[in-house]
């Protein structure tokens, strides 16, 4: 359904600048961004509030035009495209939002036409199309209904149908899981990877949510202060975050570094990536069937269904012999990353 | 005046008038009311559309000098008193409908006051739009005049037609004074009865049913509006 060439550099930003003037001087919101965005990644753009995000991803598809630098997309320099020509640009590079933006007076069917519509496609094959969405994010019995019957969760899923309406390269989503709670943030995500992997749409996600780069996220930029301060496969980060920005990140409360490594002892990082926790408590059966004790310094996890995230540090005695066991073992487990912690964390 | 207001001759005499002119008086003052809203919004709509859209972060950015041009005609037409407007428009008058002065004559000079004022209301009624909603469309490849008619326009129903129903009532009551020059209607019937003929009866009466006109047009806007908003529409 969805044939294209594949590109090795899908979205290429080089050296890209954004100064606001405001009445009370000039404001640098993004400094010098370099950042290369593979065909098929789900990437993550991460940062506290204000750390230039929103201006980040309004940026890749010039609703925001950069002060300096360049966006390539498919190779191609944007920022020199002519107002026509970047309209046809957006159909290929669509965008879901935080408050979702759904046309409030029109049924969801005719939010799904929306950018068909614009794209002059004929009326029938929209509805058509638009049907056969409803289908993919779960929702076909939603046609007629208007977006303030629906939930937040449902309502971004019609924007998601939307935006993937004009079978585009790639999908922007700006802070899309922040209004939602938990357990619908899951499922957003969860039909975000789906969308990735079924139609190869590469996905960028603007988020303040850690949980969300850790749920979803193949690689990750950290954002801070209007610089890239970190940026990399999402395990590697996590396992051995290096800017402040970084650390402030994947510890919040800055508890790791509380953390003494006890001398004498080895320290394991076991991130867990959607692990299956139902009736397997891991520890604990590590330690039956490997005659491992294995002391918990620090853990930081949530279950999602029946699902674990984050991550824990175990300090493991210093022998080589059982370290490598332990990291067999645990390795042996589904979605669960071991690395070992040397140094200061 | 009150205690000869409703003797028995007063009374039988407005009951007369009322039978025969009312009706058709009626008539010419929804007739002109409604013609001249209906061409005030064909005016007053797409110069309220500019007036957005043309702003500086508008979706169709026009000229400075446009704009302020745009502005300083509105007010100007809408600081005349109406009164004095039915005269300076009279020139215009004659050379639309042929005639300075009747039923239809009064729909120009009505006409000309009340789409400055259309335009303004649907200037409010854009701006209550979420501007997140216009930058949906345009990460989507709108191009402005898609914005407008597709976005705009369709998102602010409910809140255009209670403002065309504040002109509509606005208007009704500028016919009422368009008996001046010899526009027909509930409003000449209040002043030759009323004003020249002492005959207070039937200008009360006159007014009355001005004030169930409002009412009726005011009835049917608000629940129109309130019908075409699917914002406030849960359940099923």
């Amino acid at each position: 359904m969805f044939v294209r060439c594949p590109v090795q550099n899908m979205i290429e930003l080089r050296h890209m600048s954004k100064t606001f003037r405001t009445a009370g001087g000039t404001v640098e919101a993004l400094k010098d961004i370099s950042l290369t965005v593979n065909d098929g990644d789900i990437y993550g753009i991460i940062g506290m509030s204000g750390a230039g995000k929103s201006t980040l991803v309004r940026c890749i598809n010039m609703l925001e035009r950069p002060t300096a630098g360049e966006v390539l997309i498919d190779g191609k320099d944007i920022g020199t495209l002519s107002k026509a020509e970047l309209r046809k640009v957006r159909r290929s590079v669509t965008m879901i939002f935080q408050n979702f933006n759904l046309l409030m007076q029109k049924n969801c069917l005719r939010n799904i036409c929306f950018p068909l519509e614009l794209a002059g496609v004929k009326k029938a094959e929209a509805r058509k199309r638009a049907t056969e969405l409803l289908e993919i994010v779960g929702l076909p019995d939603k046609a007629e209904a208007y977006p303030a019957q629906l939930s937040g969760g449902q309502q971004q899923r019609i924007a998601i149908a939307r935006a993937i309406a004009t079978q585009p390269e790639v999908l922007l989503c700006d802070e899309a899981t922040s209004a939602l709670d938990p357990k619908t943030t899951h499922d957003i995500l969860e039909l975000l990877r789906d969308i990735n992997k079924r139609l190869g749409i590469t996905i960028i996600i603007i988020t303040h949510q850690m949980s969300v780069v850790e749920e979803i996220c193949n690689r990750v930029a950290i954002l801070d202060e209007g610089s890239v301060a970190e940026e990399g496969e999402v395990s590697a980060v996590f396992a051995e975050p290096h800017s402040d920005a970084a650390k402030r990140l994947v510890f919040p409360d800055g508890s790791e570094e509380a953390v003494p490594g006890n001398p004498g002892e080895r320290v394991l990082r076991v991130v867990f990536n959607g692990a299956m926790a139902a009736g397997a408590p891991l520890i604990t059966q590590m330690a039956i069937d490997e005659k491992i004790a294995a002391n918990i310094l620090y853990a930081s996890t949530r279950c999602l269904g029946d699902k674990v995230y984050g991550n824990m540090l175990l300090g493991l005695p210093d022998e080589e012999e059982i370290v490598g066991r332990a990291v067999r073992y645990l390795n042996g487990m589904e979605n669960i990353i071991i690395t070992e912690v040397k140094g200061n964390v | 005046m009150f205690s000869k207001m409703f003797s028995a001759e007063a009374i039988r005499e407005a009951l007369t008038i009322l039978k025969d002119e009312m009706p058709f008086a009626l008539w010419e003052t929804t007739y002109v009311t409604v013609l001249a809203t209906a061409f005030a919004i064909v005016l007053g709509l797409p110069l309220g559309v500019l007036l957005v859209a043309g702003e500086k972060d508008g979706v169709l950015p026009l000229p400075k000098g446009v704009m302020y041009v745009l502005n300083v005609i509105i007010n100007l037409l809408r600081s005349i008193p109406f009164l004095i407007l039915m005269i300076l428009v009279f020139p215009l008058t004659k050379l639309l409908v042929g005639t300075r002065v009747g039923t239809t004559a009064s729909i120009v000079p009505l006409v000309i006051a009340a789409f400055p004022f259309v335009a303004r209301l649907v200037e409010s009624s854009l701006r209550e739009l979420n501007p997140n909603i216009i930058e949906m469309a345009q990460s989507m490849g709108a191009s402005p005049l898609q914005i407008i008619v597709k976005v705009m326009i369709p998102e602010s129903i409910p809140s255009l037609i209670s403002n065309m129903t504040i002109a509509i009532t606005t208007v009704l009551g500028y016919t009422a004074m368009s008996g001046i020059i010899g526009g027909g209607g509930l409003g000449k019937i209040a002043i030759n009865y009323g004003y020249y003929r002492y005959k207070y009866l039937v200008m009360l009466i006159a007014v009355i049913i001005l004030i169930v006109l409002v009412q009726v047009f005011q009835s049917i806007g608000t629940a129109l509006a309130v019908k075409s908003d699917r914002r406030m529409k849960k359940g099923k």
